[in-house]
């Protein structure tokens, strides 16, 4: 704006002007963005010194001592990946081994929709980069359509369609009374939308509530989705992580399969197989046919292209060797049920520490919640209590990712949130 | 129910990608690939450096090492090696914290959140490309959210820089514009502007406020030597004005398909640069979140141990090396075989590609009769042996004397 103005006032003086922006930055007016309120909270907890801080804040799995966990399927696959393969690039859509393996994760060991080609899928950026392309996708091919968005959702989707320049609107999903689904006012959310309009679904563990519909209001959401012509986007990052069963996980996607919807899903690798860094995911839309999978397909890869060119190996190689290994596909499905019954067992742990502790507050939903994350219910103000007063990290929405409670730390995380609350 | 998709249409083949597909269907035992820009060993496999091989073995003994999330911005450390490899290690920029570095996806990754991060915060759209210049620049660019121009480059009849043309096209350009300057090794030509014709360009920038962003995917692979390679940019950087530059080790560590990147943003001042930063991570976290750690962690290895980094400056210098040689052989075959024309430029180009100077026909031709798979702009040398040269002299001197 100053150099704009500058230049109106120096006609005459060309040179004298370009050189004057020359001089200053360019970037003098950009703002200090904002910390992302996710991702800030573990800075935050890193740079504290006490002892007994506590970081339940980022969604990566602990185990009991508190560290992170790299998988013994995932580093028996590494061991023999190294030194052996060479780095050459993937196609756009990135390893069709893999692909075709996580497809089945979410379709079905015997799909026929794999069966019959019917399913566009190209590798992705894990979760992140899958909705990205989806939004991208949806974007291009349907540019009068929107994006309904569960409240609340994981704060980084917002930022996603946005990015991509669709629309977005809300659909009612939590009930911050009962700490459970608005059930009711969710299907008249999907029954007064306008026809044909997209919604993101959390196929299990919503983020950041960790409430599922159960297996009956997913028919009913479906039988309306159907009746409007809805499109049903799926983010499912965490498959296996919910209720410790991959296939009991993926029930609301069968569901709708099974009701005839063409869907899309972003599949993530992040937590259910522990590559979180490695950034392994997967994009998949269902079609009527192969042809248009094809079709889809080539456009997706369109859109790869301009944002990365293709995806990154290492990780897709991780995954494949696991999922192709019939031996260590057992011992991957083993760890990723140890980790959803170490959390199934903290959420026992704490709810009943703050019950032994006489909290005078309903902490039923910290057990009816599943997957990583529980809504406490705190509010903002209480959440800073706990970071300023007890050193306990989580994001400002009152979430805690119980994969970072310990039987070490659970008895003091009871106790800080039962002096904020009683 | 009807998909919301169903008048979807088939996307055109990638014409750099679809070069390698069309390769691999074909039978013949004589056929060449050389297309995609991926080097190749003499004896035509690609190759793992062994510095590289070293680090991924280092790394996967490393028992500590978890696969946690990157910070969205990515390796630190790996970051600020990488400023210093194409920025030098005693620049003022560095020293003075006025660079801001974002680990990204590879080339491709850093040129798009340079893009898009320039589509947010600055005041021109458009970016000034040259004519003509690695196929899908035109595309991250545009998906991007600015609009693109071309200047005058490559002259057909020197096959050569046209430089006046350059000069012209970029002082005509309105103050402020961004300009795309390959910073060494031009894809796909092999052109690149002499010391002398780079401090032109530098001083005819600079006095229109024109914004460089230097595309950096080949440095030590055009000539063999790191710092040779990164003049034009130092030298920018030096008269301390501002540029952007995105980084690729994908050839020059041959990380190809582990997506290793950088972008790098040099300011005026520390303070611009760390507020830049933050901007960054808005760009980034709603496309991927945060880089994939495997790939930066092999680059970072090296860059950190000086005899891993010495030993990775011998294997470039090899390759460097090896693609000259190529050059050398081809030029002397077609020499000797007599064809037509003056193939001076095989030996004047430099790094991975050669225009040839070949119409389409011709490459078609080439493709049909002699299985050589090529874009039909150019050839990337990396795919050429000693053993393969006489095949391709034969090939281009029949594309020259009998077709088109």
């Amino acid at each position: 704006m100053a150099i704009r103005r500058a230049m109106s006032g120096r006609i005459m003086d060309r040179t004298a002007v370009v050189g004057a922006r020359y001089m200053s930055s360019w970037w003098r007016s950009v703002q200090p963005a904002p910390k992302d309120p996710i991702l800030g909270v573990t800075e935050a907890f890193l740079a504290d010194q006490s002892a007994d801080k506590v970081n339940v804040g980022v969604g990566a799995y602990r185990d009991d001592n508190g560290k992170p966990v790299v998988l013994e399927c995932v580093r028996e696959a590494e061991r023999r990946i190294a030194g052996n393969l060479n780095m050459e690039y993937l196609p756009m859509g990135g390893s069709v081994k893999m692909v075709e393996e996580t497809l089945k994760l979410a379709y079905g060991e015997n799909s026929e929709l794999i069966k019959e080609k019917r399913i566009a899928a190209v590798q992705a950026l894990s979760g992140t980069g899958a909705c990205r392309l989806f939004a991208d996708f949806q974007k291009r091919f349907c540019p009068d359509s929107q994006i309904y968005i569960p409240v609340p959702t994981w704060a980084n989707h917002h930022n996603i369609w946005r990015d991509a320049q669709v629309p977005q609107k809300t659909y009612h999903y939590y009930h911050p009374e009962s700490k459970g689904l608005d059930f009711a006012a969710m299907i008249d959310d999907i029954k007064n939308a306008p026809n044909g309009s997209f919604f993101l679904l959390h196929a299990c563990a919503h983020n950041p509530t960790g409430v599922d519909p159960s297996e009956e209001q997913w028919r009913e959401i479906s039988h309306h989705i159907k009746a409007k012509g809805h499109f049903a986007f799926f983010d499912m990052a965490y498959q296996g992580f919910a209720s410790g069963d991959p296939e009991k996980d993926a029930k609301a996607i069968r569901i709708f399969l099974e009701d005839g919807h063409h869907i899309g899903i972003a599949q993530s690798y992040a937590k259910n197989m522990g590559l979180y860094g490695q950034r392994v995911g997967c994009l998949s839309v269902l079609c009527e046919d192969e042809k248009q999978a094809v079709a889809v397909k080539s456009q997706l890869q369109q859109l790869a292209r301009p944002m990365y060119s293709n995806p990154p190996v290492h990780g897709a190689l991780i995954v494949s060797t696991i999922l192709s290994d019939p031996d260590l596909k057992k011992q991957w499905l083993k760890e990723v049920k140890v980790m959803a019954d170490r959390i199934i067992g903290m959420r026992t742990a704490l709810r009943g520490n703050l019950e032994k502790l006489g909290s005078p507050l309903s902490w039923q939903h910290i057990t009816n919640q599943i997957g990583m994350f529980c809504y406490s219910g705190l509010t903002p103000e209480q959440v800073d209590r706990l970071t300023n007063e007890f050193h306990i990290y989580m994001t400002r929405n009152g979430r805690i990712s119980m994969a970072g409670v310990t039987t070490g730390n659970v008895e003091y995380l009871a106790n800080a949130i039962h002096e904020v609350t009683k | 129910m009807d998909s919301v998709f169903a008048s979807i249409v088939q996307a055109p083949e990638d014409p750099i990608l679809g070069v390698t597909a069309a390769y691999n269907k074909d039978p013949s035992p004589n056929k060449l690939n050389l297309g995609v820009g991926a080097y190749r060993t003499e004896e035509g496999k690609p190759l793992v450096l062994n510095v590289v091989r070293k680090a991924e073995q280092l790394l996967v003994n490393d028992q500590s090492r978890v696969k946690e999330y990157l910070p969205i911005l990515g390796l630190a450390e790996f970051n600020k090696l990488s400023a210093k490899l194409i920025l030098g290690d005693d620049s003022p920029a560095i020293q003075e914290n006025r660079v801001a570095t974002a680990q990204c996806l590879s080339g491709t990754g850093s040129l798009r959140v340079g893009a898009e991060f320039l589509a947010k915060h600055y005041h021109q759209r458009t970016i000034y490309i040259p004519q003509p210049s690695w196929g899908n620049h035109v595309k991250v660019f545009t998906m991007a959210g600015l609009s693109v121009k071309n200047y005058r480059y490559y002259d057909p009849t020197t096959r050569g820089l046209n430089f006046q043309g350059l000069l012209e096209d970029l002082g005509a350009a309105p103050a402020g514009a961004i300009v795309l300057l390959h910073a060494c090794a031009h894809n796909p030509t092999g052109v690149d502007p002499t010391v002398e014709q780079w401090e032109q360009i530098r001083q005819s920038m600079r006095s229109k406020g024109l914004l460089p962003f230097f595309d950096s995917a080949y440095q030590g692979f055009a000539s063999g030597s790191l710092d040779v390679d990164a003049q034009p940019v130092r030298t920018f950087v030096a008269d301390g004005g501002e540029c952007f530059i995105a980084q690729s080790y994908a050839k020059n560590m041959g990380l190809y398909g582990e997506r290793v990147g950088a972008l790098s943003i040099v300011c005026k001042a520390a303070d611009v640069a760390s507020r830049v930063e933050s901007q960054l991570k808005l760009v980034i976290r709603p496309m991927y979140s945060n880089p994939p750690i495997h790939g930066a962690s092999i680059a970072m290895t090296i860059l950190k141990n000086s005899d891993m980094y010495n030993e990775w400056k011998i294997e470039l210098k090899a390759m460097a090396d090896r693609i000259i040689s190529m050059r050398k052989q081809l030029f002397d075959a077609l020499s000797a075989k007599g064809t037509p024309g003056n193939w001076s430029h095989i030996i004047k180009q430099i790094g991975m590609f050669t225009f040839t100077g070949l119409n389409s026909d011709q490459v078609a031709f080439m493709t049909k009769e002699y299985h050589i798979y090529m874009t039909s702009d150019g050839i990337s040398m990396a795919g050429l042996s000693s053993k393969t040269v006489p095949h391709l002299a034969d090939a281009i001197h029949a594309a020259v004397t009998r077709c088109c």
